[in-house]
């Protein structure tokens, strides 16, 4: 958590010696905005949830509604226990749209710490509301927030499966796409625009990309064998991938409109799951070339490997921090695969989570949360844990088997 | 010709003998006899229907190569002694008929990641793919693909089930 401390910034006074997520929370007041109750949702109702989930902050209750144009006294909030004060207000413009007005205001230096106004379509109220939520805490915890940002993930109903997009929250879900035989492995482009994953419609694995605004599909990769686990260079030009096209199954780099294939690694046992380093200079993968499968470290041009797992016999689905410091993986100790983080300054070596069956792990854009698949009562569902591991979330959805999440970039 | 001369051969002796027992006519009793072995006893107008679906021998039911499954052992990648004879079988099918192509999906258990049971079950794939190519298939009669754990024809979760999904799928295309 020093990390964390050291990132807070000064001006904002608040009680923020944080020893630990949920041990410390900024208290904070958020009044009902004037007229909030105009548009299709309730922008305040969305701020409270997403502030209380992320675990950094405890919502002070309160019935007044207060418009930011309103004198407020701020020292009467200290007093009721809040360090900050959010206030606002909800406008219908004459096109149609909604003006959101807000205000933070530092209660303990009687300061106006954030202001904004966002016109938006109906149907953007809840990411107007994300987005003040996301302003919040930045200048509240001194990191970017991610409730503006989106979540892709897999859903099994009945014989269907489903490529859909939600909010981070899980809310405001999108098909993107919908097929009769599995989809896995689907990945965010850096800009946020497509998808890239495997499906098994043509009857085996195949790698597309699929535009989510336009819906054109590129097929990247459908050669002899197995096509899968498409990962994104951070500049969106290439994709690592897995081919089985020369036998067993090993990593390639493709450019992203299936161009330039070229083979990274040359061995007579398994190397899959490729993901790129933040700087893309290094790409992490899955390899069995020890015995069981364990996650090496090679240059994003190929040549020799690092072994960078040691603890257990079984280590799989690399994730690398946009830091590019923690390493997220699955490891199977026991019979329980689980969620665990390296810390690559020091190779100390730390358990996530609670669950079983956990798969395929995703860091949220800021590096603070990892989101992931586990199991409850043999359906799918995604859990959300914070890389400390104190704060703990399911995100339960509505009906169906949820799999295979990836955490979507910030957008503008 | 072989028939035909023994039977002569043997019309020749019944001649030979009825002449030495009895007065009777050569004539009578050749000709008849010679006649039925030339047309072997069968209706010159006859017609006979051969249906090409259950010619093929793929198509036999119960036969060798109606086995399209090859099993594995738990973290076994090597076909067993026991599905050899249902690999050489599919070879020798393969060999003889160069126009017909497989799809070998391998498959895996459900414990694990999704992208490692694909790479688990391409290896198994692979395997069968390898053995048939080693017994002389060409290799554009065969691709082995995976279906990982994505597939599984077994949903339990005891070793029964698992044992199920370790399989490769011979796929005739």
């Amino acid at each position: 958590m020093s990390a964390l401390v050291a990132s807070v910034p000064a001006q904002a006074q608040l009680r923020i010696e944080t020893s630990g997520v949920g041990a410390s929370q900024i208290p904070i007041a958020i009044a009902g905005f004037s007229d909030e109750n105009l548009a299709p949702q309730q922008v305040t109702a969305i701020i409270k949830a997403d502030l209380a989930r992320s675990g950094m902050f405890k919502i002070i209750d309160t019935g007044d509604v207060i418009s930011e144009a309103t004198q407020v006294n701020l020292p009467d909030w200290k007093a009721r226990g809040a360090d900050a004060l959010v206030i606002g207000s909800v406008q219908r413009l004459a096109d149609g749209r909604f003006d959101v007005r807000y205000r933070l205001l530092d209660t303990v230096k009687s300061a106006q710490l954030s202001a904004m106004a966002m016109a938006a379509a109906p149907q953007y109220t809840r990411v107007t509301a994300h987005k003040i939520a996301d302003d919040i805490y930045e200048k509240l915890i001194g990191a970017r927030g991610t409730f503006a940002t989106r979540i892709a993930y897999i859903i099994k109903a009945g014989k269907e499966y489903r490529l859909e997009v939600a909010d981070s929250d899980g809310e405001g879900t999108q098909v993107a796409l919908r097929s009769n035989e599995p989809i896995i492995s689907p990945a965010w482009s850096p800009d946020g625009t497509k998808v890239a994953y495997v499906s098994f419609e043509a009857k085996k694995p195949v790698v597309y990309v699929q535009n989510l605004i336009t819906k054109q599909r590129i097929v990247v990769a459908n050669y002899k064998g197995s096509n899968s686990a498409p990962s994104w260079s951070p500049d969106g030009s290439k994709l690592a991938i897995a081919l089985a096209r020369d036998g067993l199954t090993q990593v390639y780099v493709v450019n992203s409109d299936g161009g330039n294939l070229r083979r990274l690694t040359q061995t007579n046992g398994i190397d899959t799951e490729p993901q790129f380093s933040a700087d893309g200079q290094s790409i992490y993968f899955t390899s069995d070339r020890s015995g069981g499968p364990q996650i090496y470290k090679m240059s994003a041009s190929g040549g020799d490997a690092q072994r960078v797992t040691f603890g257990g016999s079984y280590n799989i689905s690399p994730r690398i921090s946009p830091d590019g410091k923690t390493l997220a993986y699955i490891s199977q100790r026991g019979g329980r695969f689980q969620l665990y983080v390296l810390d690559l300054s020091n190779n100390q070596e730390q358990r996530l989570s609670d669950t079983v069956k956990d798969e395929s792990p995703s860091f949220s854009p800021n590096g603070k949360y990892i989101m992931y698949a586990t199991e409850s009562g043999r359906r799918g569902s995604l859990a959300v844990v914070s890389v400390d591991g104190r704060v703990k979330q399911r995100l339960t959805m509505q009906a169906g088997d949820i799999r295979e999440p990836t955490w979507g970039p910030f957008m503008k | 010709m072989l028939n035909i001369r023994n039977f002569a051969l043997v019309v020749a002796s019944a001649i030979l003998l009825a002449a030495c027992s009895s007065p009777v006519k050569l004539d009578d009793k050749a000709v008849p006899v010679v006649d039925s072995g030339a047309n072997n006893g069968a209706d010159a107008r006859s017609v006979n229907t051969v249906d090409a679906g259950s010619a093929d021998p793929l198509n036999q039911p119960g036969g060798i190569l109606s086995k399209r499954s090859i099993y594995f052992d738990f973290d076994s990648y090597i076909v067993k002694d026991e599905f050899k004879s249902v690999v050489e079988a599919h070879a020798q099918y393969l060999n003889s008929h160069k126009n017909r192509k497989i799809i070998i999906q391998g498959n895996t258990d459900d414990r694990g990641g999704r992208e490692y049971n694909l790479a688990l079950g391409q290896k198994r794939a692979e395997a069968v793919r390898k053995a048939l190519v080693l017994l002389g298939v060409s290799d554009t009669q065969v691709e082995a693909v995976s279906l990982g754990k994505e597939k599984p024809k077994a949903t339990g979760s005891d070793e029964a089930s698992y044992a199920e999904n370790r399989r490769s799928d011979i796929v005739y295309q």
